[in-house]
């Protein structure tokens, strides 16, 4: 482990040295560039999100938040996200385990089959389970059969957010784990601890930092999809809206500031998102 | 000791998550003792919005039940394939028959001769097609000749997708049919026209409305006669005008109850109680204040201020809609020879 890690002088000196060998006026141009640039396509928008949500006062916002179908369109995201986040932490945890540690035939085809939920755009993610489960689909005739509901319903929404997220957790755990290669675990092993303790307590403490990041962008994520969810919902009032499509109900419906209120808490998402990934980033870094 | 401290953290947390995952699902809707769910077209929620809490309450008194309707709302085309998909509705209330005929030519989720259980074609309310112009109607549109001339720009959403898009592109048809002896080629030659003006082709009604209204593109808007209303509602009489043109198609939206679901569901008898109620002097007044064109006599009389009279053509005399949606719409139709985006 030590033997990876930097001199902690030269990560402090490097920004110093790039800074001073540009002249003023590019680094000056730089900084104003990123600064109109963050303001312009972050900080106006989300402004705008909190003036709308705001424009006819703060009862009428609350009223808005606590309407039937917005309260059934949170507990249906924070529902989804409560499911997928789990399973995909133990999904992530295993494939980084099984690619960092063991060799076997298709390593690499697993790693980039693990990377194809960010290369699929997310409609398609949502269309395969219309055609796998929906009525015309694969399973369809069996599925209605035995009455089970998939597409259309709550499960259908949770697989297609399970698809969209399994990449995070894994994606942030390999290059770590590949890093730290495996000393520390086959010590643990030869002196006799089982495989459960190896795992509690020298990997986990070990990848901790990386993983709750990971846990964070994934949470981010199964929170905020739009496009799969959008396919696999059928957009049942109060029923199969999660926020994002709760959101765009509202707008269609001429509804501004309930459309706004609902974008005010998932732009406060992802303000809280931002802040516990500084975090944990800075967390990461001092660990290392 | 540290490191100890956050695995329990971590099993704690996970722990948290499972046991309010149970609760959440145990506490899911135990007010209705039946539900049943209305599958619809973008311009209809306003409407069902104030007709629901009517039936309820028509239910209530009826069988004492306290049943509960839940609306789903997207263009006509998409949600007919999402109830072929397996959406269940118990009721469907879409743009035009086509999309319905669907649910029996493709699943047979509802009998062959579903436009026959309902009055007037199992349509309770009407429509027609007409235009919304910016106040003072800058560039003078008057009727759909006006659509085709250089430097107006249209908004209407896309015939593929939308019910009324295809609404709006027949009624079109036949008014460029009727004023140049029935000639196929002058009509193609005047749709293509028009739709070469199309600034933006939206997938639904709904779309279109806030392309015209939000992002205040294009000079005239083409969409329902009701959805036209609504806009002067929400956004201002000041800001808009609705224009009626000289010669426009009768619109009707039909309604069917989805026997397959419903009868699964255990719910056929509110389902077609639910479609029968709409044809009530109660639901007639509700669909006349929604700008829809009530059914009913008496109530079409209370109303006549609100709907002027102007020349329909019907889908029938075009021929029905399996034809028009062959003819038209279909991959290699008129729609697809005329409209290039590209040019």
């Amino acid at each position: 482990m030590s033997a990876t890690v930097q001199p902690i002088g030269n990560t402090q000196q490097h920004p110093q040295r790039y800074a001073l060998s540009e002249p003023d006026w590019v680094r000056f141009t730089l900084i104003a560039i990123s600064i109109g640039f963050m303001i312009l396509f972050l900080c106006l928008p989300l402004g705008l999100v909190l003036y709308e949500a705001f424009s006819k006062g703060f009862g009428e916002y609350w009223s808005a938040l606590t309407q039937p179908d917005t309260l059934s369109a949170i507990g249906l995201t924070v529902l989804t996200a409560l499911v997928t986040v789990p399973l995909n932490t133990i999904f992530g945890i295993s494939a980084a385990w099984a690619i960092t540690r063991f060799e076997f035939r298709g390593k690499s085809l697993l790693t980039t089959l693990i990377d194809l939920p960010f290369s699929v755009s997310p409609v398609i993610s949502g269309v395969i389970f219309v055609l796998l489960f929906g009525m015309q689909g694969v399973f369809g005739e069996w599925l209605s059969d035995h009455d089970i509901k998939i597409i259309f319903a709550i499960p259908g929404i949770i697989l297609a957010t399970l698809f969209v997220t399994f990449p995070f957790v894994a994606r942030q755990l390999i290059p770590l784990m590949q890093e730290m290669g495996s000393e520390e675990e086959e010590a643990a092993l030869s002196l006799g601890a089982s495989g459960w303790v190896t795992f509690f307590k020298i990997t986990l403490p070990n990848i901790k930092w990386a993983l709750l990041y990971g846990v964070l962008l994934c949470n981010a994520r199964s929170m905020g999809e739009f496009g799969a969810v959008s396919v696999v919902s059928g957009h049942i009032r109060g029923l199969t809206n999660t926020l994002p499509l709760h959101v765009e109900v509202n707008y269609n419906d001429y509804d501004v500031v309930g459309a706004f209120a609902g974008a005010s808490i998932l732009a406060g998402l992802a303000i809280v998102t931002l802040i516990l990934k500084t975090f944990l980033e800075w967390k990461q870094s001092e660990n290392n | 000791m540290k490191r100890l401290n956050f695995t329990r953290q971590l099993l704690l947390v996970l722990q948290l998550s499972l046991s309010a995952l149970v609760l959440l699902a145990a506490s899911d809707r135990v007010f209705a003792e039946r539900t049943i769910l209305n599958v619809s077209y973008d311009p209809t929620r306003e409407l069902y919005k104030e007709y629901n809490p009517l039936f309820v309450k028509h239910w209530k008194e009826k069988s004492g039940e306290a049943v509960e309707i839940q609306q789903s709302h997207a263009g006509s085309g998409k949600q007919s394939r999402a109830v072929l998909d397996g959406l269940e509705a118990d009721v469907v209330t879409l743009a035009l028959a086509y999309d319905i005929d669907q649910l029996y030519s493709k699943a047979r989720l509802i009998p062959e001769n579903w436009q026959t259980l309902l009055p007037s074609n199992s349509s309770p309310y009407t429509s027609t097609i007409v235009f919304v112009v910016r106040k003072g109607n800058p560039k003078q549109i008057k009727d759909w000749a006006d659509l085709t001339k250089d430097g107006v720009s249209v908004v209407t959403p896309n015939p593929k997708t939308s019910g009324g898009a295809r609404w709006n592109y027949l009624a079109a048809w036949a008014y460029a049919l009727k004023h140049n002896n029935n000639s196929e080629d002058a009509a193609k030659a005047f749709i293509g026209k028009l739709f070469k003006n199309a600034a933006v082709l939206d997938t639904g009604a709904r779309g279109s409305t806030t392309s015209f209204v939000e992002r205040e593109i294009g000079d005239v808007l083409i969409t329902w006669e009701n959805e036209a209303y609504l806009v002067l509602n929400e956004f201002g009489a000041d800001k808009y005008e609705v224009i009626t043109p000289s010669f426009s198609i009768l619109a009707e939206p039909p309604v069917a109850v989805v026997e397959k679901v419903a009868k699964k569901n255990g719910n056929l008898d509110i389902a077609t109680e639910y479609l029968s109620y709409l044809y009530t002097k109660e639901a007639q007044e509700i669909i006349a204040k929604n700008y829809y064109r009530p059914i009913d006599k008496d109530v079409a009389a209370k109303y006549t201020k609100q709907f002027p009279n102007l020349e329909l053509v019907t889908i029938a005399e075009l021929g029905g809609w399996n034809e028009a949606q062959k003819k038209h719409f279909a991959d290699d139709g008129v729609f697809d020879k005329i409209y290039d985006p590209s040019k």
